[in-house]
């Protein structure tokens, strides 16, 4: 296994100015920008349009309408109920999820791995070791056995569960970077000045970190969407409500595939999920390009 | 797909490796190797010791579940019930817990996994022996397959920066690298397979064609592959992308490295720095990604083979999730997880072989 190192530059900068940095950056890069408002405009669009349409309701006469009948755009599922207005509402829980899981696991990694470094000796041996058994056990087969076991029935349990099981690849990185910073000398004088444990790590060392961690942040929502969704189509996680994922299982289950009618009815998931996910790998990788000037610059 | 690949910006390379003396160098690779063994060893017993606990103290504990629904669907009595879960579970859900344990793992050591719920008569372990060879087939040939396009196409987006060739390539990389595999999957079945009619889909159900005998014979291969093809191609295209942004990066830092400058200043002609001192150095931090990927794929085939209905590992904990089958999900679970270790140890083992230096980190960090 090898430690990820990320050059740290500018230290010593507050993390406002940090932040306002990054979001500058990344409207030079046309790339980041583009993924940029993809999410942007795709985290408007499914949390505050579904409140002006009206609601999806099965009606036996429109069952498996084609794209572009008259009153549904994408046409109809085997339900009756618009493709287009379930596919428009059908994000608000695969992004919830997607950001709430994100944000536990980088938290606990960032408390997890920087206390581990600053403090080193047995804290720092016990967290390497379980974020390298949590590295190993694959995730999704995991996941799928808790689900055996428990109902995962709210979103909110399935993030907690998805988050808690996600932090182990962030942790080791921000263990290494805490574990170069710890060096230098602002931190070294923050340390003579007995600032106390907990205000020399977030306060002094954290913020250094806040493009890298925002970077992981966003790998972080890409990698829970994509358990989520899959968990969703395996019909592992409960298919009450309506989001992507359930639309996929049921279109996959009701052989969309093989009608030409209702082709866009398992197609119309699929491209909201791969457009949010590639505005979410564009932002990344402009991210990492910003923090590795190597790869800009040559 | 995978965020651990992402993290990669790797700066292990600092410049070409120094040889210690041979003898040293091979003692100190027996203390490297004991404490990765050791560490891989210490993986395992966690993992099971948490699932045995995991099983015995959740919610709903299946061992009570079971022998309450065999006293109340055949009405006999508690003991004999009891027995019978014992049998399955290779557990007694009377004996202290502490008891219980020492036999789950005495038994685990012998390869007795318990027995199937599902299908009564299997042992888990026959489940095992039948579905996991085909996933690790699919997913070693597909894994090998992206690393060396990806690692050709990263080099290749390296030197020719900026280039059409560049932004083409780095393009698709990141719209591969953002589709989930299942998500592919199944395009693949729509276009592939229901518009283009390349692939037969019903035909390709399954591992190998029923019927035929298994044997090393040519025709066995190729039916074996037929079968295999969309699962390889799902897993491959999904995988190649990262592979080759990682190597492009890798490359790049190679690239800047002052042992590359003194090389050209040396004047070395081009294809002797390409090859005998960036591209060995640039694929090295790729090595130990190698693992983390393998099980980021097989943990990612319970997606693809329930959508191709490939029969593999992935679709027999698919099946046993939804049959609530907790011996076969343990010891999928299990085993998953062991494969994984060990893949890791030998990422690990053959990494520290091409770049002695990482013996010499890998020592503090652990």
């Amino acid at each position: 296994m090898t430690e990820a190192t990320i050059p740290v530059s500018a230290v010593g900068t507050t993390g406002v100015s940090r932040f306002a940095g990054i979001v500058s950056a990344l409207r030079r890069s046309p790339a980041g920008f583009i993924g940029f408002l993809i999410v942007g405009l795709m985290v408007l669009i499914t949390a505050i349009v579904p409140f002006f349409l009206p609601d999806v309701a099965p009606n036996v006469k429109e069952i498996l309408l084609p794209a572009g009948s008259p009153g549904h755009l994408l046409g109809t599922d085997n339900e009756g109920k618009d493709v287009l207005i379930q596919m428009i509402g059908g994000g608000r829980t695969v992004i919830f999820v997607g950001f709430v899981a994100a944000a536990i696991s980088t938290a606990l990694a960032i408390v997890l791995g920087s206390l581990a470094a600053y403090l080193g000796g047995w804290v720092d041996s016990v967290v390497v070791t379980l974020a390298d058994v949590f590295l190993t056990v694959p995730q999704i087969v995991l996941l799928a056995v808790l689900g055996a076991f428990f109902r995962l029935d709210s979103p909110l349990l399935l993030a907690l569960l998805v988050g808690g099981l996600s932090w182990p690849v962030l942790t080791r990185a921000v263990r290494a970077q805490v574990f170069s910073l710890k060096e230098r000398e602002f931190v070294e004088a923050a340390r003579l000045l007995d600032l106390g444990t907990v205000r020399v790590v977030f306060v002094e060392i954290l913020p250094n970190m806040a493009s890298f961690i925002l970077m992981n942040f966003m790998i972080g929502v890409t990698n829970a969407i994509y358990q989520l969704v899959g968990l969703y189509l395996l019909g592992l996680a409960p298919l009450s409500g309506a989001n992507w994922g359930i639309m996929l299982n049921r279109a996959w289950i009701a052989g969309a595939i093989f009608n030409e009618a209702s082709l866009a009815w398992i197609l119309s998931p699929i491209v909201a999920i791969v457009l949010l996910l590639l505005g979410l790998v564009m932002m990344t990788r402009s991210l990492e390009e910003i923090l590795n000037p190597r790869l800009r610059d040559r | 797909m995978s965020g651990a690949v992402d993290t990669s910006a790797a700066k292990l390379i600092e410049g070409p490796a120094v040889e210690p003396k041979p003898s040293a160098a091979r003692r100190f690779f027996g203390a490297w190797l004991v404490r990765r063994v050791l560490k891989a060893l210490l993986t395992v017993f966690i993992v099971t010791t948490g699932t045995f606990f995991l099983v015995r103290l959740l919610p709903g504990n299946p061992v009570e579940t079971y022998i309450q629904t065999q006293i109340a669907q055949t009405g006999i009595s508690y003991e004999a019930a009891a027995a019978q879960a014992q049998n399955l579970f290779s557990l007694d859900p009377d004996a202290p817990l502490i008891s219980q344990y020492f036999t789950y793992m005495a038994n685990l050591l012998q390869g007795d996994f318990g027995n199937s719920t599902l299908s009564p008569g299997t042992t888990v372990a026959e489940v095992i022996q039948t579905y996991l060879p085909w996933t690790l087939f699919s997913v070693g040939v597909a894994t090998v397959f992206s690393f060396i396009i990806g690692i050709v196409a990263g080099m290749v987006m390296a030197y020719r920066r900026e280039s059409w060739i560049d932004h083409l390539l780095s393009s698709l990389g990141a719209l591969l690298h953002a589709i989930p595999n299942y998500i592919l999957a199944i395009l693949i079945v729509v276009f592939l397979g229901v518009k283009l009619q390349w692939f037969n889909l019903t035909e390709a159900r399954g591992s190998y064609t029923p019927g035929v005998e298994p044997s090393f014979s040519l025709a066995f291969l190729n039916d074996i592959f037929y079968h295999a093809t969309l699962p390889i191609l799902a897993y491959a295209l999904t995988t190649v992308g990262s592979w080759a942004l990682v190597m492009k990066s890798s490359t790049v830092e190679t690239l800047g490295e002052d042992y590359v400058t003194v090389a050209r200043a040396r004047g070395l002609s081009d294809s002797r720095i390409r090859s005998g001192y960036v591209g060995r150095n640039a694929v090295l931090p790729l090595f130990s990604q190698l693992a983390v990927s393998l099980g980021f794929v097989v943990g990612g085939s319970i997606f693809v083979e329930r959508i191709f209905g490939y029969q593999g590992i992935g679709f027999s904990l698919f099946n046993a999730v939804n049959g609530r089958d907790y011996p076969v999900l343990q010891g999928i679970f299990l085993v998953v997880t062991i494969s994984v270790v060990v893949a890791n140890l030998l990422a690990d083992v053959l990494y520290s072989r091409l770049d002695p230096r990482i013996r010499v980190s890998g020592q503090g960090k652990g």
